[in-house]
């Protein structure tokens, strides 16, 4: 994998714990691609998703810090002018323009929300859930975009009016009649397994479920 | 204030803590002993050492073994076993006993973050890496331990997930002052995370398998979601580029759904995409998982699936299944046992 030392310029604090993370792109990339990120070359890069569109000259990476984390905690010191080291954009984890509704959970939502910006077929609907509404990221975004009715925040640790209170699968669990159309899944394993299970036992086939899981 | 287990530190390590203790640095090969090539579960039975280096070490330590909490017994001699682990939770191990040879398939993680769609560890969620103490355990307080010839990761978890664990416990194993098993009797099964794997071939010996599935990148990408960040392909050419030597091997493991990935086309497909690598390739038999789409391949099937892969120079075997009527067969370990300290 061929790194390049790359110029931060910004690192903006966008929730509790949460930053986006701006630098100039140099490559070309698909959105849903990943990209590795290191401090330097003694550690181990980490992969994050693409948050951005394609077109656009910056790109932004969401993540959160985990103070148990080698590498966010770092990240999350770095000033406009600190250099990081960055791989080549990689992976397959592409929406096909199809029919489809995107699922994600935290940071997960990242590669959709570059396909969004980079002009894709929007999705059908996104369902989005947090714990807390603050960590609903683009909110605005997203409903700007896709509209408002077709955008479903699911915070299961506070009430919140305009949001449903209660996993995403508590949320996916309540709709009758699922569409056998394509479902893109970001986001922690238990969320992705969970819910995958879930639309199979609705009646959507496993060959119209894409995950991407962050590890 | 707990004690940290002495079991899972290698002998570098063994001598710091003996040297840290004022002990002399020889006292580190000889718990290394007591640890690895011994029957004892206690620092007091360290007969070689000192009263007074068994005392100091035990003001901190604590030998750290820990015995099975259950077993199952399959009709077909298999064991699952089920061990506590140090962070309360637990996991299992499956011992195989099959002629002159007995395998002992080894956890490396509580539970899995990969998310493949036919394994049942998955369902269970991940809750954390094991230490290598943990690992070895499996084997340290295995009863058959005398018996054991083999030892593959391939129980709960992705071990390339949890690498420098893994690899420390393959130190261990493998060290003459641990248990000085040959690498060529361990084998680490991944799931292909790529800079992890090229790790892992730079510095063990230990042999390498590679769930496979399938050699479509759309279908395996619908059946594990690691294919959306690193794809076979790219796996197969690190493979292909890395010198595995005359007796260090690598082989796929290729779980057969019916109508899914068991046509000619898939056979045909595989021979081609593993062209140039010497390899074996494992047929597994899918044990199904409650609500799965996925049914398994009818034996006869396999068999033709299998005499396609032969003609066509790949050398391919049916793996027999094991341990099937307890659920320790391929895919299937998984506890949500939970520790009630």
């Amino acid at each position: 994998m061929k790194f390049r030392k790359t110029s931060i310029i910004n690192n903006q604090l966008i929730a509790p714990g949460v930053y986006l993370l701006y630098f100039n792109r140099w490559f070309d990339f698909i959105p849903g691609q990943v990209v590795s990120i290191r401090i330097n070359s003694e550690m181990a890069g980490r992969l994050y998703s693409i948050c951005s569109s394609n077109k656009s000259k910056v790109v932004q990476i969401l993540y959160k810090v985990r103070e148990e984390g080698l590498l966010t905690p770092l990240l999350s010191n770095l000033k406009k002018g600190d250099v990081v080291e960055v791989s080549e954009p990689f992976g397959n984890f592409i929406h096909q323009n199809n029919q489809s509704v995107f699922i994600a959970t935290g940071t997960g939502i990242a590669p959709f929300m570059s396909m969004i910006l980079s002009g894709h077929k929007l999705p059908e609907m996104v369902i989005y859930g947090t714990s807390y509404n603050k960590y609903l990221h683009f909110n605005k975004t997203i409903v700007d975009v896709i509209g408002n009715s077709n955008f479903i925040k699911c915070v299961t640790k506070e009430l919140v009016n305009g949001t449903f209170n209660g996993r995403v699968t508590d949320y996916i669990n309540s709709i009758n009649n699922l569409k056998n159309i394509k479902y893109y899944l970001c986001g922690n394993p238990n969320m992705v397994v969970d819910t995958r299970d879930l639309l199979i036992k609705k009646g959507v086939s496993f060959n119209n479920i894409m995950s991407e899981i962050y590890f | 204030m707990s004690l940290e287990p002495l079991l899972g530190k290698t002998l570098t390590e063994l001598q710091q803590i003996v040297t840290n203790l004022g002990l002399p640095k020889f006292a580190g090969k000889q718990i290394a002993q007591w640890l690895y090539q011994k029957d004892i579960t206690e620092i007091e039975q360290m007969t070689n050492l000192s009263k007074v280096a068994r005392e100091k070490l035990s003001q901190n330590y604590c030998f750290g073994t820990s015995a099975h909490s259950k077993v199952d017994t399959s009709v077909d001699g298999t064991k699952k076993y089920l061990y506590p682990t140090s962070n309360d939770n637990f996991i299992e191990s499956a011992y195989i006993p099959d002629k002159e040879r007995a395998t002992l398939c080894v956890s490396s993680q509580v539970g899995c973050k990969m998310g493949c769609l036919f394994c049942m560890t998955a369902r269970m969620g991940f809750n954390g890496h094991l230490s290598a103490g943990d690992i070895i355990n499996q084997v340290r307080s295995l009863p058959e331990r005398q018996n054991l010839t083999n030892i593959v990761y391939m129980g709960m978890g992705e071990p390339l997930d949890n690498l420098e664990q893994v690899l420390k416990s393959i130190e261990i194993f493998t060290a003459d002052w641990g248990f000085a098993m040959s690498p060529r009797r361990i084998t680490l099964s991944t799931i292909g995370i790529i800079p992890a794997m090229k790790e892992f071939l730079e510095r063990s010996q230990a042999h390498l398998a590679v769930s496979l599935h399938s050699p479509f990148e759309q279908e395996r990408k619908q059946m594990m979601p690691i294919e959306s960040v690193y794809s076979f392909k790219q796996v197969l050419e690190v493979i292909r580029d890395f010198d595995f030597g005359l007796q260090r091997r690598v082989s796929f493991e290729y779980i057969m759904f019916d109508g899914v990935n068991d046509s000619s086309k898939h056979a045909m497909e595989l021979v081609k995409v593993l062209k140039g690598i010497k390899c074996r390739m494992n047929l597994i038999k899918f044990h199904p998982i409650p609500d799965s789409p996925l049914k398994g391949t009818p034996f006869n099937k396999m068999v033709e699936f299998e005499q396609i892969l032969k003609k066509n120079g790949v050398m391919t075997t049916i793996r027999s299944s094991r341990g099937e009527d307890i659920f320790a067969a391929c895919g299937l370990l998984s506890t949500k046992e939970k520790s009630k300290k």
